[in-house]
């Protein structure tokens, strides 16, 4: 944003004097339609990410304070303080639950598909025999809705028409009961993650330069070694990209819970509970605005960490 | 990269460059044990599609009297029925409204702001690629509320919608997909052009090449694989979105695809078949642009260790 700075040229002088390690990358030379062009690319795009995201997430920060039922104009918007987190930490039953099946949500993904689609990723990179259709087999359930996930693992998990049940003849409502519906439906999304992990990490492996391993191989290094001391450093950002996946997908879990029971009786998660309170029967704005800021909140811990990792990339 | 590809590659290998020596290995049993390993894997994870495929080729009457553990009644009249019934030529064309200019824009959008945070050193570069990447990673429905009142607000000309606003049109969803992925595209390319040698540029601004230019004829053919990818991804996340197109276009009307499953949901449910039919329906055309597009895919990534 300095290029639209009162004095551009004075100033982008400043920054590249003060910059001499990076040559390539000066504004010096930059013609005013360049600058323009290059204003235009940065704001167009910010613009979107600033109107659509960025002021709706502070806007809902706001309505956390108030009561509204969203029915009257914006003067019947109510500042009522932090009653709606006080009401949501005291009296509302399915809080602590949500906020406990979304940590396993996220530990689970993290154990197990991330890890698993990781190690698929380095064993497939190897020159295995048939390594297009494993590939093509993992990769399938990722271009799947997660909606359509919950469909086509009914026909696995329904009581009287699922094959699980059929084969082992049990009486298990697995979607239904709540001793096991959040592991069943963790297997579906497990199943979908899995993939696109391996996908996204594959990609890296590829991207590697040849030359780093056959130099390992001639210094002697073993496999393991080279994976660990030469192919991970420089698969940084997609290791961050990994993380930053997996979270998402955490954080984001609704469409397959929504799917399966809109997000009760065993299936409580935060964006779940959001959307009760907001589209359910009762609209209640502020009280649904103070669970999307504590959602928010938990996000941004992971936004933060995940920043100060970008950051401290050597420029 | 294409000098150094050995003549002799093999069929299965994806024009990989391969290390001498890692060829024509012998059968070693922690191979075999390899292999084992990852058809165990790759089967497991076809079957519950290929489950879905096998019943949603069978008679309902068939498998209702020898359950679905059996083998037979085979035919193809659910998926007429489910194509009928579930109304799929109106919802895979609203489908198509959406997906295709929401990931136009956005990879556009992505590659503008991703070849300046790449190319130049300015003091909000970081502070701008962070707020991309925070964006992306705020969960949607934290921002319900404002989106759908905004939507509700902001009119629209006949032409472009017939509610009139925001709400209830295909722009207003192609808008909010748009805002939603330009972050991680964002995020992929920037990381991409990073790995572009910076001699490229050295050698066109001695030439004098606008800016413009750099970026539409230097920058963006040598993304072209990370376009391809995110382009797939990106068709199959907006074709999948679920969450913004229930919220934001209450007709049934105008729901893709994806939304409207949950409407079949309940004439389909006690069919199983006729369910497994509509499920193959919906899961064909990303399944169509992954095929498509693999090839691409698999030789684009390889060249992703092409530094000139």
């Amino acid at each position: 944003m300095t290029l639209t700075g009162p004095k551009p040229a004075a100033r982008v002088k400043r920054t590249a004097e003060g910059r001499p390690a990076v040559p390539h990358r000066r504004l010096r030379r930059m013609s005013a339609a360049d600058r323009v062009v290059v204003t235009l690319m940065v704001v167009v795009p910010t613009l979107f990410v600033l109107l659509l995201v960025v002021l709706p997430a502070l806007v809902s920060v706001l309505l956390s304070f108030t009561r509204w039922e969203g029915i009257g104009g914006l003067d019947t918007i109510q500042w009522i303080g932090l009653t709606n987190y006080k009401n949501i930490f005291t009296i509302y039953p399915p809080f602590y639950p949500a906020l406990q099946h979304n940590l396993i949500w996220l530990v689970f993904l993290f154990l197990g598909p991330t890890l698993l689609g990781i190690v698929l990723a380095v064993l497939l990179d190897k020159e295995v025999r048939g390594s297009r259709f494993y590939q093509t087999a993992l990769y399938l359930p990722v271009v799947l809705s997660l909606a359509l996930t919950g469909f086509i693992w009914q026909l696995m998990y329904s009581r009287d028409q699922g094959l699980i049940n059929a084969v082992t003849g049990w009486q298990i409502d697995w979607y239904g009961d709540p001793r096991y519906n959040l592991w069943a439906v963790l297997v579906a999304t497990g199943w979908q993650h899995t993939g696109y992990i391996m996908l996204l990490y594959l990609a890296g492996l590829k991207s590697v330069d040849p030359a780093l391993r056959e130099a390992a191989a001639v210094d002697g290094a073993s496999e393991v070694s080279t994976f660990f001391r030469v192919i991970l450093p420089v698969m940084r950002p997609i290791n961050l990209v990994v993380l930053v996946v997996t979270v998402i997908n955490s954080l984001r879990a609704f469409d397959l819970v929504w799917v399966v029971n809109k997000g009760r009786n065993g299936l409580e998660i935060i964006a779940a509970l959001v959307t009760q309170n907001v589209i359910g029967e009762a609209s209640r704005i502020g009280f649904g605005s103070a669970l999307a800021t504590i959602m928010l909140l938990i996000s941004s811990v992971f936004v933060v960490i995940y920043l100060n990792a970008t950051m401290r990339e050597p420029k | 990269m294409t000098t150094t590809a050995r003549p002799a590659v093999s069929s299965s290998a994806a024009a990989q460059p391969e290390l001498p020596g890692l060829r024509h290995r012998p059968l070693t049993p922690a191979r075999v044990v390899l292999q084992v390993f990852l058809i165990g894997v790759a089967l497991s994870w076809l079957f519950p599609l290929l489950w879905a495929l096998f019943n949603s080729l069978r008679d309902y009457a068939y498998t209702s009297t020898h359950g679905y553990a059996s083998f037979g009644g085979f035919t193809l009249k659910n998926y007429a029925e489910a194509w009928q019934r579930g109304n799929f030529t109106h919802t895979f064309l609203n489908s198509v409204y959406i997906t295709v200019p929401a990931v136009l824009l956005t990879l556009f959008l992505a590659s503008c702001m991703a070849f300046v945070l790449a190319r130049f050193s300015f003091r909000l570069n970081l502070s701008l690629l962070g707020l991309f990447v925070a964006a992306n990673l705020l969960p949607p429905q934290a921002l319900l509320i404002p989106v759908y009142r905004a939507f509700r607000a902001v009119p629209v000309p006949e032409w472009v919608s017939d509610s009139g606003t925001l709400l209830n049109s295909y722009l207003g969803l192609v808008l909010i997909n748009t805002a939603f992925q330009v972050g991680f595209c964002t995020f992929v390319l920037s990381n991409y052009m990073k790995t572009l040698p910076p001699e490229l540029y050295e050698s066109a601004q001695v030439d004098g090449a606008s800016v413009l230019r750099q970026f539409w004829q230097l920058t963006l053919p040598l993304c072209r694989p990370a376009l391809a990818a995110l382009a797939t991804l990106e068709v199959t996340w907006i074709y999948n979105e679920f969450f913004w197109a229930t919220v934001l276009l209450q007709s049934g009307e105008k729901f893709p695809v994806t939304s409207s499953l949950n409407n079949l949901k309940g004439q389909f449910f006690v069919d199983y078949n006729l369910l497994s039919a509509g499920s193959m329906l919906v899961a064909l055309p990303p399944i169509i642009v992954f095929f498509v597009l693999q090839r691409q895919f698999v030789s684009g990534l390889t060249l992703g260790a092409t530094k000139g």
